[in-house]
């Protein structure tokens, strides 16, 4: 997809760390942000997760795909403390960082967005950002009864809040309700907000769903730009056209295991993964453009 | 009929002692529920333990009324923490499941036989309010046109306002801060705060807690005033009315619950001498109506005013319609 003649720097350096890699299930990277290792995760008699081995690239974009069912939502809930695992470890920045509740995750340097937006519908838009910073003097008790003490922490926070909220081009939106936002605004000021934790890798559960096609590309442009910052990303994503355009490695799923790795057009040539989609919505490497608009009318209409 | 009698009653209940008891558990209600969601269903078992917790120290052990004190806001703190523990980390529904019963379960344990040693049982206790009045700076009643307050009432009146005065200054002032906005955002979904990196158990904890001790302020005054402490007055009825107070001033609004207290108990108190009056004097003819019907009538007339005013202006006296036209979870 991206031509050679105007390869971002982020595209190149995460090519050359990745060339080495084998294109098989739980292959060793270079300098692996995340190692999961036997992580296990039972609904009753229902495997939904069994992952043996798996390693995330650090300073990438690496899509999560896989069939509906495949357990990617819970892994990534599993990965961000907000749910347990049966069996497993895994490990972040060389921390392990299994049984950690989703709070300490979130302050070790891994944020996550959900799959529905949660944006805080009766908090201003600026509130919801300046929810992000971490290490408020302000958010203890006994200290937020004085205001001398947080009053020039706040102001800091604000600056970072409205410089990434001018980035996300929701500086007019500052002083409304995030509730007032449409869908694609809400998804921006979610990525917005989790960038306010000033994350090492940030987790995107579906960070497409329900968003307008002109929406789309400003999203995938921030996306990129992750990348550009240092910033490791992983995202569970259904379009195959987003994944084959912004990602530099696919960890694809079907039922509950690590089917197949590699590059984007490795990985949808390869015939397990075609196998997987089988019998799914569609084949996961063409879309009839007529069929993709009416189903994203639909997710625009479900998400109001 | 008696007008200066009608309206001098209820011009006395807009700032009366009942009324303070009822602003000071609801600003403590609308700490938990107003600004956190967390659905308490049990205020009135936080006000029964510190009354309980005052009333029982002095009257049962015979020690001094300032320890009577910290030991009524310890039992808040106490109740608040056997309450939260085993809750918080479930649904908000569970929580509401458990306050009522746990407020229950605090209204029998205080009338029991097996306690009644302690406690009084059904009787209640006495006597444990003779220093708080002996410090009583006031000798004689006061009294502005219509409106009539006896000394001890004044004594009671003045300590309680100055704690509405505290207690809606620190709602004030932890409210606008960055703590505020975490209890704020925890409202409206906590799992986005989690994510966020915030200790959402810990913080709904906080909020459970200061709730809970701002509500035991009214308990100490409505026990104070009375000069008495009984277990059926902390029923879950009395939850009831402070809920119906905080939506009526405005939920998450600071002043709401002082405004809805007093709107709340003027109405009351008007309807409750008003319609007596005019069945003696023949206004509203007995069929309808007996003189000692007139009391339940008042609460019936407050009932559907509430049901009129979550119809036609949810947010309360105070409250942005616009905030609360935007709670479509």
């Amino acid at each position: 997809m991206a031509d050679e003649t105007t390869v971002a720097p982020g595209v190149a350096r995460m090519r050359e760390a990745l060339k080495d890699v084998p294109h098989e299930p739980g292959a060793p990277k270079p300098d692996p942000i995340l190692v999961a290792d036997k992580v296990v995760r039972r609904f009753g008699g229902l495997t939904a997760v069994s992952v043996d081995h798996v390693e995330i690239p650090r300073g990438g974009i690496t899509a999560l795909i896989g069939p509906n069912g495949a357990g990617k939502t819970t892994f990534f809930n599993l990965l961000t403390g907000f749910d347990k695992p049966d069996e497993g470890d895994w490990t972040f920045n060389g921390k392990p960082l299994a049984g950690v509740p989703a709070h300490k995750v979130a302050n070790q340097g891994m944020v996550r967005t959900f799959q529905l937006t949660k944006a805080l519908s009766r908090l201003k838009v600026i509130d919801n950002m300046r929810l992000g910073g971490t290490g408020q003097r302000g958010e203890k008790f006994w200290q937020s009864l004085i205001p001398a003490l947080w009053r020039g922490q706040e102001k800091e926070i604000t600056e970072r809040a409205d410089d990434l909220l001018a980035r996300f081009k929701l500086d007019a939106k500052r002083e409304d309700f995030a509730g007032s936002l449409s869908g694609g605004q809400r998804k921006l000021l979610e990525m917005a907000r989790a960038l306010m934790v000033q994350p090492d890798m940030v987790m995107l559960d579906e960070p497409m769903a329900g968003v307008n096609p002109a929406l789309t590309q400003s999203l995938l442009g921030h996306v990129k730009d992750l990348r550009e910052d240092g910033m490791t990303v992983l995202f569970v994503e259904h379009d195959m056209d987003m994944v084959r355009d912004i990602s530099d490695w696919v960890i694809v799923m079907a039922q509950g295991k690590v089917i197949a790795e590699g590059t984007p057009d490795t990985v949808m040539a390869d015939p397990r993964v075609i196998d997987a989609y089988l019998g799914a919505h569609h084949d996961g490497t063409e879309h009839d453009p007529d069929v993709v608009a009416a189903l994203e009318a639909e997710g625009e209409t479900a998400d109001e | 009929m008696n007008w200066d009698i009608i309206f001098g009653v209820s011009l006395e209940s807009l700032f009366n002692t009942t009324m303070i008891a009822y602003a000071l558990a609801a600003i403590g209600l609308n700490v938990h529920f107003g600004y956190t969601g967390l659905l308490n269903f049990g205020q009135s078992a936080f006000l029964g333990v510190a009354a309980y917790g005052l009333a029982m120290t002095v009257a049962t052990f015979g020690a001094p009324f300032w320890l009577g004190i910290v030991i009524g806001l310890a039992g808040a703190v106490v109740l608040a923490l056997l309450l939260g523990i085993p809750t918080l980390r479930l649904r908000a529904d569970y929580l509401a499941i458990v306050t009522i019963a746990a407020a229950e379960i605090v209204r029998l344990l205080f009338r029991s036989v097996s306690l009644s040693e302690w406690t009084g049982g059904s009787d209640g206790l006495q006597s444990f309010s003779d220093d708080f009045y002996k410090l009583n700076p006031y000798s004689s009643p006061l009294k502005i046109g219509i409106v009539d307050f006896d000394p001890r009432e004044l004594w009671v009146m003045t300590i309680g306002w100055a704690l509405i005065g505290i207690s809606l200054l620190i709602v004030f002032l932890a409210m606008r801060s960055p703590w505020g906005r975490v209890i704020k955002a925890i409202r409206e979904d906590e799992d986005a705060v989690r994510s966020l990196g915030k200790n959402v158990v810990s913080y709904k904890m906080q909020s459970l807690i200061l709730g809970g001790v701002l509500g035991s302020l009214g308990g100490f005054i409505f026990a104070l005033s009375r000069a008495a402490v009984q277990p059926d007055t902390y029923g879950t009825e009395f939850t009831f009315y402070m809920y119906t107070i905080v939506i009526l001033g405005g939920a998450a609004r600071v002043f709401g619950p002082v405004v809805g207290s007093m709107i709340f108990w003027f109405l009351l108190a008007f309807i409750n001498a008003v319609l007596p009056a005019a069945i003696t004097q023949g206004y509203i003819p007995t069929w309808l109506m007996t003189p000692t019907q007139a009391g339940a009538v008042g609460y019936i007339l407050v009932g559907a005013g509430l049901v009129l005013l979550l119809i036609y202006r949810p947010q309360g006296i105070f409250g942005d319609r616009k905030e609360v036209m935007l709670d479509g979870r």
